[in-house]
């Protein structure tokens, strides 16, 4: 069994995705790659990925080096797939068909003279490959298919090449062969540039950094929603103190049982999403002519990393209890920052959960995770002396601010809904079971 | 000349033949009064009454065999099949009997009849309205079998069916029905049985096929010739049997690329045939492995919508085929 050239294509990541790019390579040429095993890694508008090998095989050809932005469905890599049997039959006749096709350095035929081949792509794996037409044309008017530049595939000589083929021609042909129908790419290693040229223009006064993928998508959607959606802004004050104490009851056994920390985030969102139940509105989308209320509640949760914030999603948040929540956001929060994210993670939010509070902040006024209606910000829980009665007491309080599509909610039910959160939040106590 | 559908071209196709010969009528389920569930035989009950347009049980086998009894004492039915999908239990009818009349009676019988079936997918029709039987009676010998693409085949075709002295078996591709039109003229005329058509001329690739992927191959070969500079060859076989030997090869040898498509699955379809039939003669012709683009070795096509577009042939899955020939 002969062994084979197989391109590795681009694969489709998502509907609506047409091209990804090509952040670095796993795998250099001559490394031995197995089924599923990544190649490299991609940049897409959304979301990282690693490109798995669609074969088995040795890796011969790098075809777009990184930084390279490749269409779907185009060839990226050239694999050469492992022989099936070990002992291949004896030499044959022919000396066509034992050219051994993986030999990178030494692919032209046999029996021709250098220089004559030196003009063709010596990395052609199927210039030594010749259809029975080739064969009889050639035969037929005694060409010297050594001769001949191959326009095929993988540089094989199709018939139309013999057939225009001039024998005058293969002096010229030797300096500069035909360019092949698909111009080879060349690749190039070079690494993604991030911050490229400082002072070039502006003596050292400035300097740019590149717009990643990611980047641009950010920006993109910000800009949507900022201009699409007509933002409003609300804020209450809600008091954690019994929610605290519960945490700080619980979390030492909680560590011991599921293996991870018991932040204030699943209690939030169970808060958030029995809220959305009540006002389902709140979980909506505007669609010009109606609007459309979403019966999934999917939870987007804002993640930020040093260079960008992702929104992974959890999906029929309603469905979960606390402990599931914990997990799940645990689960994202931790591939978001290692760039694991899968696209069917990032999709299909109905609303959008931002906790600022973990980088300080009290106070923050959120843009709305386009086409969503609302998105709702947890702020730092703070100690604060509060008026309880006529007494002053010092409470743990938390602002919970609230930006919301004016074209489809109001103040009256965004103050509801709020309240219905702030509710839920301070029944929490001290007798509150997590099983 | 006038542009009409594909599926008025068959509608006036059996018109023109009713009315050119008094022995010729229609039979099938709803074909009377209701005029066809798709339409197709609309009109004939009122113009030549119940006795040439009739209604008949649902019952497949009867309806063949009723037809073949009437064709052995000189009618020359058309029978339709609801959908080809319910043509299964008149198979014995057809392919023992109407198949084999001529030559079991040592030509004193004959056996004119026609059947047409609506073939092929697309209208979220799943397991029991999308099928493609065609490798189900092809290899029968005896039987004729036409597939048109095109409304001026399916007209002038029809004609040649009813006109024939042996059974034939006409496929009209139902997603064809009213996607599809082209010019037909007024005039009577007929496309004849067992010749193929060379539907785009080309010199990189040769496509062949019959029945809709084909339209699929031309739009991808406009494509193609516009942005990559590849002249596809289309040949459409129009008559899947007998195969027209003679173009096929001749299509084949062109540019010693052959792509077939067709709906109907691969294990055991026309295509293989065809592959073969090149294979045997032209060898020294051939410039890359013969290839097909056919439906998946699946039982059926699914009814949900991406399971439908797996399964189905498209212009994208056409195109990409006769790219990668192309480079070959």
């Amino acid at each position: 069994m002969a062994k084979q050239i197989v391109e590795v294509t681009m694969p489709q990541l998502g509907e609506s995705l047409v091209s990804a790019t090509i952040d670095q390579w796993l795998k250099q040429p001559g490394d031995s790659v197995d089924m599923y095993e990544p190649l490299c890694e991609l940049i897409t508008d959304k979301v990282n990925a690693e490109l798995p090998s669609t074969v088995k095989g040795t890796l011969v050809k790098i075809l777009a080096g990184a930084g390279e932005t490749i269409e779907v469905g185009a060839a990226i890599c050239l694999v050469e797939t492992e022989a099936e049997a070990e002992d291949t039959p004896a030499a044959t006749s022919a000396p066509t068909i034992q050219q051994p096709v993986q030999s990178q350095t030494n692919a032209r035929p046999t029996g021709v003279a250098a220089a004559a081949a030196a003009g063709f792509d010596a990395n052609a794996p199927m210039r030594a490959r010749y259809s029975p037409a080739v064969q009889r044309i050639a035969a037929e008017r005694g060409i010297d298919l050594g001769l001949v530049t191959g326009t095929g595939e993988g540089g094989r000589i199709t018939r139309k090449d013999v057939l225009e083929y001039k024998p005058g021609a293969a002096a010229q042909s030797r300096v500069a062969p035909a360019a092949p129908i698909r111009a080879p790419r060349i690749a190039e290693t070079s690494d993604l540039p991030t911050v490229v040229v400082e002072g070039a223009t502006a003596p050292g006064r400035e300097y740019y950094i590149d717009v990643t993928p990611i980047r641009n998508t950010i920006a993109k959607n910000m800009r949507q929603s900022m201009n699409e959606i007509p933002h409003a802004w609300t804020m209450i004050e809600v008091d954690l103190t019994n929610l605290v104490q519960l945490r700080s009851k619980l979390k030492d056994d909680f560590m011991k049982n599921e293996g991870i920390n018991l932040t204030y985030m699943p209690f939030l969102m169970n808060a958030v999403v029995s809220a959305i139940k009540e006002f389902p509105i709140m979980n909506s989308v505007w669609a010009t002519d109606k609007i459309t209320v979403k019966r999934d509640i999917n939870i987007s949760m804002a993640v930020g990393t040093e260079g960008s914030v992702l929104t992974p999603v959890i999906r029929n948040a309603d469905q979960k209890n606390i402990v599931g929540l914990a997990h799940e956001i645990n689960d994202l929060a931790k591939r978001t920052r290692e760039g694991k994210l899968k696209l069917n993670d990032v999709q299909g939010g109905t609303f959008t959960l931002n906790n600022t509070g973990t980088f300080g902040s009290v106070l923050s006024y959120p843009i709305i995770n386009f086409p969503q209606a609302a998105i709702l910000t947890f702020e730092a829980i703070v100690k604060r002396p509060v008026v309880i009665g006529d007494m002053i007491g010092v409470r743990s309080m938390v602002n919970l601010c609230l930006s919301f599509d004016h074209r489809i909610l109001d103040g009256v039910i965004c103050g509801m809904f709020h309240q219905r959160i702030k509710a839920i939040l301070e029944s929490y106590n001290m007798d509150t079971k997590l099983y | 000349m006038a542009v009409i559908e594909y599926i008025e071209a068959i509608r006036l196709a059996m018109k023109e033949e009713m009315e050119r010969d008094g022995s010729v009528f229609v039979l099938g389920e709803d074909v009377g009064k209701k005029g066809g569930v798709f339409g197709t035989t609309k009109g004939l009950y009122q113009q030549f009454g119940e006795e040439r347009a009739i209604d008949t049980p649902l019952a497949e086998s009867a309806i063949a065999g009723v037809a073949i009894g009437a064709a052995m004492v000189g009618m020359r039915p058309v029978a339709e099949m609801q959908y080809s999908d319910f043509m299964f239990p008149a198979t014995n009818q057809i392919i023992s009997e109407a198949a084999k009349i001529r030559y079991r009676s040592n030509n004193d019988w004959d056996c004119p009849i026609v059947i047409r079936a609506p073939i092929g997918g697309g209208i979220f029709g799943g397991l029991y309205h999308s099928q493609c039987p065609e490798s189900v009676f092809f290899g029968t010998p005896g039987l004729k079998i036409v597939a048109p693409a095109t409304a001026y085949d399916a007209k002038g075709l029809l004609k040649a069916a009813i006109r024939d002295p042996d059974p034939v078996l006409f496929f009209e591709n139902k997603k064809c029905y009213r996607l599809i039109s082209d010019e037909v003229p007024d005039e009577d005329y007929i496309v004849p049985i067992g010749k193929a058509n060379v539907m785009r001329e080309g010199s990189d690739i040769t496509v062949i096929g019959y029945s809709m992927p084909l339209h699929f191959a031309m739009q991808a070969a406009e494509e193609l010739a516009r942005d990559e500079g590849v002249e596809a060859h289309i040949l459409d076989l129009r008559t899947i049997q007998p195969l027209d030997r003679e173009a096929i090869l001749e299509a084949a040898a062109k540019t010693g690329k052959v792509l077939i498509i067709h709906e109907d699955n691969k294990t055991g379809g026309v295509g293989a045939e065809v592959a073969a039939m090149i294979a045997e003669e032209l060898l020294y012709d051939l410039d890359a492995p013969i290839r097909r683009l056919c439906g998946p070795d699946i039982p059926a096509m699914a009814i949900n919508p991406p399971g439908e577009k797996h399964f189905l042939l498209n212009k994208e899955k056409v195109k990409s085929a006769m790219l990668e020939l192309a480079r070959y």
